[in-house]
């Protein structure tokens, strides 16, 4: 690369713009799923066998997908569109498109109802850290953390945090949620290019950090030598190949890389809506993924569950999800010198690369009641912002076990998603074209995309997730609408995701009517 | 750790460090100004609805 020098010799900062693309790109990327979720997902599908499941989800999903919304996003804004419903009518001339066009409505707002309450964890467990709430001495008893996680999210009871359980909590979240929305109210694309610039050098030395530390464990109980280091990684890493003849594997690893990359999720398709002809979607694209992934495998992959592992043994591979991460590492930070500092640290970095996901979350259905009903940002912003703290509000209610939150998190964070992307990948390739796909991808792009992408999408991609789909519904459906007749919180939980949903899709029919009535939409 | 953990881990993050040391190689390698107006990053992207936001 050619070096400019200013007038005293020294090179020009040519570096740093490039640079700052590739954090901005990161901060969007990097999220709680990288560190929390991945490492309870294949720690609960198989170890090291959920590797292949997960790897060909990427690979045949998740980067294809990623480069098909993106380009379906860009052409439906360049058309006057930015939420998905008009997107999808845009592209499918059906009076049905718009109503998929909800599903990417639903999805990131009722993620964000849970997503926001596990942001609110992490700056409270970084608030005690830094205040020595947490303590550090809690190792002496194996199940000190695990009883301070319980206390501290309500685990215990339904409506702790409402019976006065935890003030900090309720105090953390409200602020955390009023951040959100201050932010989202203002505007944010260039605050957060100059945040992820200093956050996202911060936050990757953090984890580093934290990894060296971890892989320099050892044996830190010399009478259980099993509990080291190595046989950590082995809990991480060593394939349970049994695990691959179950389609929830496969689908836990389409939903993780899913939910992990952004794709399926709605939010890929808003934001690439505002793009113009000439900027690149193909290099943007796999970058996000790379950084991605290089934060999800390599760290996350190699810190939560052998930290885990070392301090609590196997039953740290029996963890639900996020509570992995605040069981695990306050162990690890227990055994640092300056434990209190890097835990302080790391739980607020994880907070800020959560914050940066959160707000991601919040603009399709800002644009959607934007273009579809009429309204403009501030009053956007208000009237979802309602609707989320109704669904926060729930998520924190049933916290006794964090039922509403698993159920939220399965049946939108990993099914709903699921479904998504099942219809945009045959809207993609059977409805909107390959060879138009293919054109669209390449305007303004500085990388070729292989041909056979294009062929993966349309043929291989449906089938993959129709088999999948198809194998796990027969296999696990029965025990979940079991499970739903049994626990009346469940059957609360997908009640309270119908009626959102049902809200939904009376706003997109209101909002196509609009569409229809102002020429901007037309049927075959 | 087994065998095939190892070579699972190994294989895994190598191809990540491959795929993200190829993205970096190929951003790193475009015109500063290429860079600054076309690659965006979702936050980065100006959705055009602040200025008259009431």
């Amino acid at each position: 690369m050619a070096r400019q020098d200013t007038s005293d010799g020294r090179p020009k900062e040519q570096w740093g713009t490039r640079l700052g693309v590739i954090l901005a790109v990161a901060g969007s990327a990097v999220g709680l799923g990288n560190f929390l979720r991945f490492p309870g997902q294949a720690a609960q599908n198989g170890g090291g066998a959920f590797m292949l499941p997960y790897f060909v989800a990427l690979l045949i999903l998740g980067i294809p997908m990623c480069w098909a919304e993106w380009t379906m996003g860009r052409f439906g804004g360049l058309r006057g569109f930015n939420s998905a419903p008009g997107i999808f009518s845009l592209i499918w001339r059906h009076r049905l498109a718009k109503y998929f066009g909800a599903l990417a409505l639903l999805i990131p707002l009722v993620i964000y109802m849970y997503y926001v309450l596990i942001e609110a964890w992490c700056l409270g467990y970084a608030y005690d850290y830094l205040v020595g709430n947490l303590p550090l001495a809690a190792g002496a008893n194996p199940d000190g953390y695990k009883t301070y996680f319980a206390d501290f999210v309500g685990s215990g009871s339904n409506g702790f945090i409402y019976n006065g359980g935890n003030n900090e909590l309720a105090g953390i979240l409200l602020f955390t949620f009023v951040l959100n929305f201050v932010l989202i109210y203002r505007g944010v694309s260039k605050g957060i290019e100059k945040f992820c610039n200093v956050a996202m050098p911060v936050m990757a030395v953090c984890a580093v950090c934290v990894l060296v530390r971890v892989l320099t464990l050892g044996t830190p109980d010399p009478s259980q030598p099993e509990l080291s280091v190595w046989n950590g990684l082995g809990s991480m890493w060593n394939p349970n190949p049994e695990y691959l003849w179950k389609a929830q594997t496969w689908l836990a690893a389409a939903g993780q890389i899913f939910f992990s990359i952004s794709a399926g999720f709605g939010i890929i398709i808003n934001y690439s809506s505002y793009l113009r002809r000439r900027d690149d979607v193909a290099l943007s694209s796999i970058t996000a993924c790379s950084v991605n992934e290089f934060f999800e495998v390599c760290l996350g992959g190699l810190i939560t569950l052998p930290a885990a592992f070392v301090f609590l043994g196997v039953s740290a591979t029996t963890f639900g999800t996020f509570g992995l991460g605040f069981n695990a590492l306050p162990h690890v930070f227990a055994a640092m010198p300056g434990g209190r500092f890097f835990g302080f640290v790391w739980f607020f970095m994880l907070f800020l690369a959560a914050i940066t996901s959160s707000l991601s979350m919040l603009q399709p259905v800002i644009a959607f009641f934007e273009e579809g009903l009429g309204l403009r940002r501030h009053a956007s912003v208000t009237f979802l912002g309602l609707i989320a703290a109704l669904g926060t509000g729930f998520v924190l209610y049933f916290s006794q076990d964090m039922v509403a939150l698993d159920n939220f998190d399965f049946w939108v964070g990993t099914f709903l998603i699921y479904t998504l992307a099942m219809f945009q990948t045959v809207i993609y390739g059977w409805v909107f074209g390959i060879q138009r796909g293919e054109k669209e991808l390449h305007e303004g792009a500085h990388i070729r995309v292989p041909r056979i992408v294009q062929y993966v999408l349309k043929f291989v991609a449906p089938v993959y997730l129709i088999i999948i789909f198809g194998v796990f519904c027969w296999q696990s459906m029965p025990e979940r609408i079991a499970i739903m007749r049994e626990n009346y919180v469940v059957l609360a939980s997908i009640c309270f995701i119908a009626t959102v949903f049902a809200f939904l899709l009376i706003l997109v029919h209101i909002a196509g009517r609009r569409w229809e009535r102002e020429g901007r939409l037309t049927y075959d | 750790m087994t065998a095939a953990g190892l070579a699972i881990m190994i294989v895994s993050v190598g191809a990540v460090v491959s795929l993200f040391g190829y993205c970096l190689f190929r951003v790193f390698t475009l015109p500063r100004e290429v860079v600054e107006e076309h690659l965006k990053g979702p936050l980065g992207i100006d959705t055009g609805d602040t200025t008259d936001a009431d």
